[in-house]
């Protein structure tokens, strides 16, 4: 079956010697900035020859608020609450990046209880990320709502946990360095669990609703191929480039926090294609409930701050850092450099979505108009971090 | 991977000419980098990528840093002969660093899964001289990254595929991140103002004590 | 398998929750706003306000106007001026207090770092969220009138942390009680 759909595939090219209806003509679209399927303010300069993608030029900064000149501004402390509105999704992970730089930088050390909580927190923030991500790629490509509203209804139940953690669903300005800000309240875990597991219903259900579908299997096998020489030298982070097959996944890579006391695989893809991407999404939300019951399993008692680090006039020595996590959309750092204020003299925040749209050209080129849509939601950018 | 100052020897005995110097990094993530020379920067880059111990073929951060020029007061013991007797006297010396703009690249190793490496280049100065070779010819993920240094540093990457500005508009002639920028005078009201917007406030607005007991600009 | 199943399956999905949503509630997440409401977590945030003690808003304010939480929030919202003279706080204790506390709340985060910097435990984050305006500037201007919320309000949004702060509070000042007749230390 699937194999049948994969064949219809080679109809992007004009047959040879018929001249395609425009005669060689490139008619220019702009696809964007106002469009539903662009995930936020993103324009792309579309040339296009009939229905086929000749070239692809992406239109950056609507959304550009110089945030590292405004971290630049900020004491260290005051730049935590603006990484929330990175990529919006996934606050939880960008304040732990940001912590992480800020902690190397610094030399503080991070006691134990908070190690794990990070990690309990970044991965249900995986769990989130990829969730929507699964219903809007296939809001994208026509199934109108209804996997976007499943998705979302797990996603309430874990923004929810962090609302009640720290006070807010999104923006949720949780880590600080050295630690965490507070501590669970009385039930939490309990919630926190009861959600971990009932995750896999979820999963089983919504692999039940797409794997299967020929729609799906036709909209997104071998469309977008990215090869791995290509994927590694544009420095594609995250779940695109294990789509591609490289095995390169920082948490086991550098073990930053206690990753490596954590036994789970690294999900591989083969192909290259908006599927595997997809399915990439799906198989380590898997790997991520795993990772979360061990942490929650071993969850030990004691103190969430290094009580050596000052939460306010905190100066850092001289000196510069780059730390980075392994974010839900990729690689995630921070580049600090420190002068002895209380401000950083540079603050650069390496964005993943920014960078994995590198590629876009490349993957769209000789593709339907439609496939467009099809590979930008399958690469996962949020433009709050594109743009910064 | 090896130690940078080893990395630094085997460098300059593939590749005869190149200078290399290693700034090191004084806080506690100890990650000292290495400043390259713009004649030889993409080859040294291309050694780096290639070389198989090495295999740098990741290059996960690239970003600029703007440096202006400074003066270090520096005190010095001179020697001085005052009145037929060697005397040691302290003077103060003013050493001026001149301005520059540098490109930072963060290098990763997907192959061995090691790094970072980090490389420097830095420009002649802040003005004319503010050009650098690209290494978007070497690792492609610096193409946006290096735009966006051009866009919001002003940093000239020679040999760079596509130079356009990335997140201002085409239209616009400075660049934001410089440290002497300053933003036009735009100034919009704000009820609680503080700082550079409390002066700019003062500008715009002209105390009217009797009207308004209520606008803070006008109290101050 | 014949073409088409895949979807057949997904229908049948979407069609048990569907049906689902009628009888069991974990398919359900969504309440009817604004005659149905949710109960917001203890922990809840947005902007901030200031506790009083006592039933003066007036003198009972905890705030002593020492500018730390101006100077710390990132978003730059709040204003506060410096009262010239002082008077006696909740304890009798002559205190400086801010003849001018203004928050911006069109500008305001939510980042509650306010909060955490205050050594005095005088500001504190509010849970209302119905605060549209009509106009953006002004009405959007939080006076210290506004902004001043009694202790007992402060039990009944957070009443975990209320306590915990109270008791705080409470050896404060039992450290500092013993204070007045200090036994000079003979000499010798």
């Amino acid at each position: 079956m699937s194999l049948s759909t994969r064949a219809q595939h080679s109809a992007v090219e004009a047959p040879p010697g018929m001249p395609s209806r425009l005669d060689g003509e490139l008619l220019e679209v702009s696809m964007g900035p106002q469009h539903p399927s662009t995930h936020g303010v993103f324009r792309m300069n579309v040339a296009l020859e009939g229905e086929v993608v000749r070239r692809l030029k992406p239109v950056f900064g609507y959304l550009h608020r110089n945030h590292e000149k405004i971290g630049e501004n900020t004491s260290y402390l005051g730049s935590m609450p603006y990484t929330d509105r990175l990529d919006y999704i996934c606050s939880m992970s960008n304040n732990w990046g940001y912590a992480l730089s800020v902690e190397k930088l610094a030399g503080i050390e991070v006691p134990e209880r908070a190690e794990y909580l990070r990690v309990i927190l970044a991965e249900l923030t995986r769990l989130v990320n990829h969730a929507s991500l699964l219903g809007f790629l296939l809001s994208d490509m026509g199934a109108w709502g209804t996997p976007l509203m499943y998705a979302f209804r797990e996603r309430e139940n874990i923004l929810d946990l962090f609302e009640s953690l720290s006070g807010s669903r999104m923006m949720c300005d949780y880590m600080r360095f050295g630690g965490c800000r507070c501590d669970l309240p009385p039930g939490w875990m309990e919630r926190a669990r009861k959600v971990v597991d009932g995750f896999p219903h979820f999963l089983d259900e919504f692999e039940q609703l797409i794997t299967g579908n020929e729609i799906l299997i036709a909209r997104t096998q071998e469309v977008g191929k990215l090869s791995a020489e290509l994927a590694i030298s544009a420095g594609i982070t995250g779940p695109g480039l294990r789509a591609s097959g490289v095995n390169y996944d920082l948490r086991k890579v550098d073990g930053y926090g206690f990753y490596p006391r954590f036994k789970f695989r690294v999900p591989l893809g083969e192909h290259g294609d908006c599927y595997d991407r997809l399915m990439m999404r799906v198989l380590e939300l898997r790997e991520t409930l795993g990772i979360l019951r061990q942490a929650m399993d071993d969850l030990p008692a004691g103190p969430i701050m290094n009580p050596k680090v000052k939460i306010r006039a905190f100066k850092p020595p001289v000196g510069e850092a780059y730390g980075r996590i392994e974010a839900p959309k990729g690689e995630l750092g921070f580049y600090l450099i420190s002068d002895g204020s209380g401000n950083p003299y540079r603050y650069r925040v390496r964005p993943p979505s920014l960078i994995n749209l590198t590629v876009l050209e490349d993957m769209c080129l000789g593709h339907t108009v439609a496939d467009v849509m099809v590979i930008l939601g399958s690469i996962d950018i949020v433009m709050g971090e594109v743009d910064r | 991977m090896e130690a940078l100052d080893e990395i630094k020897v085997r460098i300059e005995a593939a590749i005869p000419g190149a200078r290399l110097e290693i700034i090191p990094n004084p806080g506690p993530a100890n990650q000292s980098s290495l400043l390259l020379d713009h004649a030889h920067a993409s080859t040294v880059a291309r050694f780096l990528r290639d070389d198989p111990a090495l295999r740098l073929d990741y290059c996960s951060n690239v970003t600029g840093v703007d440096w202006l020029e400074r003066t270090v007061k520096k005190k010095v013991k001179v020697k001085k002969v005052v009145e037929g007797e060697e005397k040691e006297l302290e003077e103060t010396r003013e050493e001026i660093f001149s301005g520059y703009l540098e490109a930072v690249y963060h290098l990763y190793s997907m192959a061995h899964k090691h790094g970072p490496l980090v490389v420097r280049l830095r420009t002649r100065d802040r003005a004319e001289g503010a050009h650098l070779p690209s290494l978007t010819p070497v690792w492609r993920s610096a193409e946006f990254q290096e735009r966006e240094i051009y866009d919001l540093y002003g940093i000239h990457f020679d040999g760079h595929p596509d130079l356009r500005r990335i997140l201002m508009w085409d239209e616009f002639t400075d660049h934001p991140m410089r440290k002497d920028y300053r933003e036009p005078d735009d100034y919009e009201y704000e009820p609680t103002p503080h700082d550079d917007v409390l002066e700019k406030a003062k500008q715009h607005y002209v105390p009217r004590p009797a009207q308004d007991g209520t606008a803070n600009i006008a109290a101050q | 398998m014949m073409i088409g199943a895949g979807i057949l399956k997904g229908m049948a999905v979407t069609g048990r929750n569907f049906i689902g949503s009628y009888f069991e509630k974990d398919r359900l997440t969504t309440v009817q706003y604004p005659e149905e409401r949710d109960v917001l977590p203890e922990n809840s945030r947005n902007f901030p306000f200031l506790v009083y003690d006592t039933n003066d808003p007036e003198a009972g304010l905890r705030c002593v106007a020492c500018k730390i939480c101006e100077k710390e929030c990132p978003p730059q919202c709040i204003y506060i001026e410096k009262s010239a003279d002082k008077k006696p706080d909740y304890m009798g204790k002559p205190q400086f207090y801010p003849a001018t506390f203004d928050i911006d709340i069109s500008v305001c985060m939510s980042c509650q770092i306010c909060v955490e910097v205050c050594p005095f435990e005088a500001i504190k984050m509010d849970k209302v969220y119905e605060l549209s305006r009509r106009e953006r500037f002004d009405a959007l201007l939080m006076r210290r009138t506004d902004l001043a919320k009694s202790n007992s309000y402060y039990h009944s949004i957070h009443p975990l942390e209320a306590e915990q702060v109270d008791a705080t509070l409470a050896a404060a000042a039992a450290k500092k009680k013993p204070a007045p007749t200090p036994a000079p230390p003979a000499s010798g």
